[in-house]
């Protein structure tokens, strides 16, 4: 099992969660996130006062799969959240030790 | 345990200046019973009754109704009006203790004007203060009658108190933004009652009262550059100084945390203004409406010239800079609405516009205080280029009403003059009032007061439960 955290652009949200959908994935969790790559911030300007923004909002997707959809879920997200100009995020993907689906009690690949 | 000590020092603080503002209505008392016999210079109504043989002097309902909805319109524009305009330019954290001490500045200034401050201001004449013949308002009724420009004509005085009450009220309510996101809510208080006292009244006296210093030289000021404006961004800036700059100003982020309700403020100022510019002529006739259509045609005009004056230098017009600039314009009108034509006012208010865009950005740098919400950039700047160019486009040639000997010259002398007493006076009377301040009770709160955000230390509530 692994657990595949994408970081995409806000927008690209739905067109990843309708990719995911589409090769069987039952589940993801987002988080509304800000960070700093390298695309750069931007200026803000308050009459005189001029602030750096460094830190952009990104979207946070958390998936965890089978291995037997690792690779197939990291092409959805890679496709799905993709627009060739800096800034469209990352990918990782790090093992998963355990699952338990709380309500059943069910662990491991009958969990996901 | 700690935070308890805390509030009872707070509440001793506040104690004491409600004493400091008894002490004030008692000295006022004392003097009008001394003073009263001599100087109850007879009230129009009075003098009017003791000359039968002139022909008595009109009331016209229109005029008073008039006088009634400007007064809630320049009311509209503080409580609301600049309380939001403030509000959505400090962080989150502040939003309440901007919005109280605007709303509780207001309400303590018309209580104050009430008990001395109309006296002090209107009664009797004198060329730099008035006298106490109406404290407490004594004597007066619904019956009697206050001056307008037009001889005969006259309006319930009770209204015009209440008209000029407003303006009292706004004006120390404006210096809330120079000090904001750092002061003791009952610094803000104290300073409120000294300042009003020593320098909003003379000002106030000294431009429209009867014998009035600048008003015998001829100064023109319709509804306020100086009085009010000028008046209190003078009491902003020193203010800036004396408090000190915020903890980690040039440093941390301080964006303004809701543009959105800065602009409902700033809308509300616009719509109220109309009242305060249009109001200042008593009477609702022609004249009102020249300083009506002024007080559209300079906004718009500022609203342009500082959008544009942005795009160029910055390479943006921000909407914060458009709503700057609308209150610029509002600011340089005031004092020539009644005089000047529709095209002089899109003049001042395109100078307006430029030159406040200037006051928040050069200037600022040059002055060197953290003038939280720029009261000096945009109210002294739009203060001063309106009185100056007042004296210029008032002259017939350019479309003002002036007679026709007008000079623009001399007259732009007696502006400067009237400019310079008011930074004089209200600078010296404001410094000297935040060390009374800052002596008896302190004028900052403590850094981790100003870190945690005055909204809950200040007054134990919050804005947002988001």
């Amino acid at each position: 099992m692994k657990l595949i955290t994408a970081i995409v652009k806000p927008f690209k949200l739905d067109d990843v969660r309708e990719a995911l959908s589409d090769i069987g994935v039952s589940g993801v969790t987002v988080t509304e996130v800000k960070g700093f790559g390298r695309q750069k911030g931007h200026t803000e300007l308050y009459r005189g006062a001029e602030y750096v923004v460094d830190f952009l909002p990104k979207a946070k997707i958390e998936v965890a799969v089978g291995e037997s959809l690792v690779d197939l879920a990291v092409e959805a997200i890679t496709k799905a959240a993709n627009t060739g100009k800096i800034g469209d995020g990352k990918i990782f993907v790090t093992n998963l030790e355990q699952v338990v689906r709380i309500r059943t009690g069910e662990t491991g690949d009958e969990a996901l | 345990m700690k935070r308890c000590n805390n509030q009872g020092g707070k509440m001793k603080q506040l104690l004491n200046a409600f004493i400091l503002l008894a002490l004030l209505s008692v000295a006022g008392l004392s003097f009008a019973e001394t003073g009263l016999p001599a100087e109850a210079a007879a009230t129009v109504a009075e003098a009017a009754a003791e000359a039968p043989a002139a022909t008595p002097p009109t009331v016209d309902k229109g005029d008073t109704a008039w006088m009634m909805v400007s007064t809630l319109l320049v009311t509209m524009m503080v409580v609301p009006g600049l309380g939001l305009f403030y509000g959505g330019l400090v962080r989150s954290k502040n939003m309440l203790s901007v919005l109280m001490q605007v709303l509780v500045v207001f309400s303590l200034i018309v209580i104050l004007w009430a008990v001395y401050g109309y006296s002090l201001a209107f009664g009797g004449s004198g060329l730099f203060i008035g006298n106490f013949s109406k404290v407490f308002l004594q004597g007066i009724t619904p019956d009697s009658l206050a001056d307008t420009f037009t001889d005969n004509v006259k309006i319930p005085e009770l209204i015009f108190i209440a008209f000029q009450s407003t303006f009292a009220g706004i004006t120390c309510a404006l210096i809330v933004g120079s000090f904001a996101e750092r002061i003791k809510f009952s610094a803000v208080l104290l300073f409120s009652v000294i300042w009003f006292t020593f320098s909003y009244l003379p000002i106030a006296h000294m431009v429209w009262g009867s014998d009035g210093y600048l008003l015998s030289k001829g100064a023109l000021d319709f509804a306020g550059g100086t009085v009010v404006h000028i008046n209190a961004a003078m009491g902003g800036l020193v203010g800036a100084y004396v408090v000190g700059k915020r903890i980690g100003y040039g440093k941390e982020s301080m964006a303004p945390h809701s543009l959105t309700l800065t602009m409902v403020g700033a809308s509300l100022l616009w719509v109220g203004w109309f009242g305060f510019n249009a109001g200042s002529n008593l009477e609702s006739n022609g004249g009102a409406t020249l300083a009506f259509i002024n007080t559209i045609l300079a906004t718009s005009a500022a609203v342009l010239a500082w959008s544009l004056g942005e795009a160029l230098v910055k390479g943006k017009a921000s909407m914060l800079g458009a709503a700057s600039g609308a209150v610029a314009g509002l600011v340089a009108i005031t004092p020539a609405c009644g005089s000047v034509g529709p095209m002089g006012a899109i003049v001042v208010g395109l100078a307006g516009g430029f030159l406040c865009l200037w006051g928040v950005s050069g200037l600022k740098k040059i002055l060197g205080a953290d003038d939280s919400l720029d009261v000096f950039g945009v109210h002294g700047v739009g203060g001063i280029v309106g009185a100056l160019l007042t004296g210029v486009f008032t002259a017939p040639g350019l479309g003002g009403t002036g007679a026709e000997d007008f000079s623009i010259g001399s007259q732009l002398l007696i502006q400067a003059e009237g400019v310079l007493i008011t930074i004089v006076w209200s600078g010296t009377v404001s410094f000297i009032a935040y060390k009374i301040v800052d002596i008896a009770i302190g004028l900052r709160v403590s850094e981790e007061i100003e870190r945690e955000g005055l909204d809950i230390s200040e007054h134990g509530e919050t804005a947002y439960h988001i």
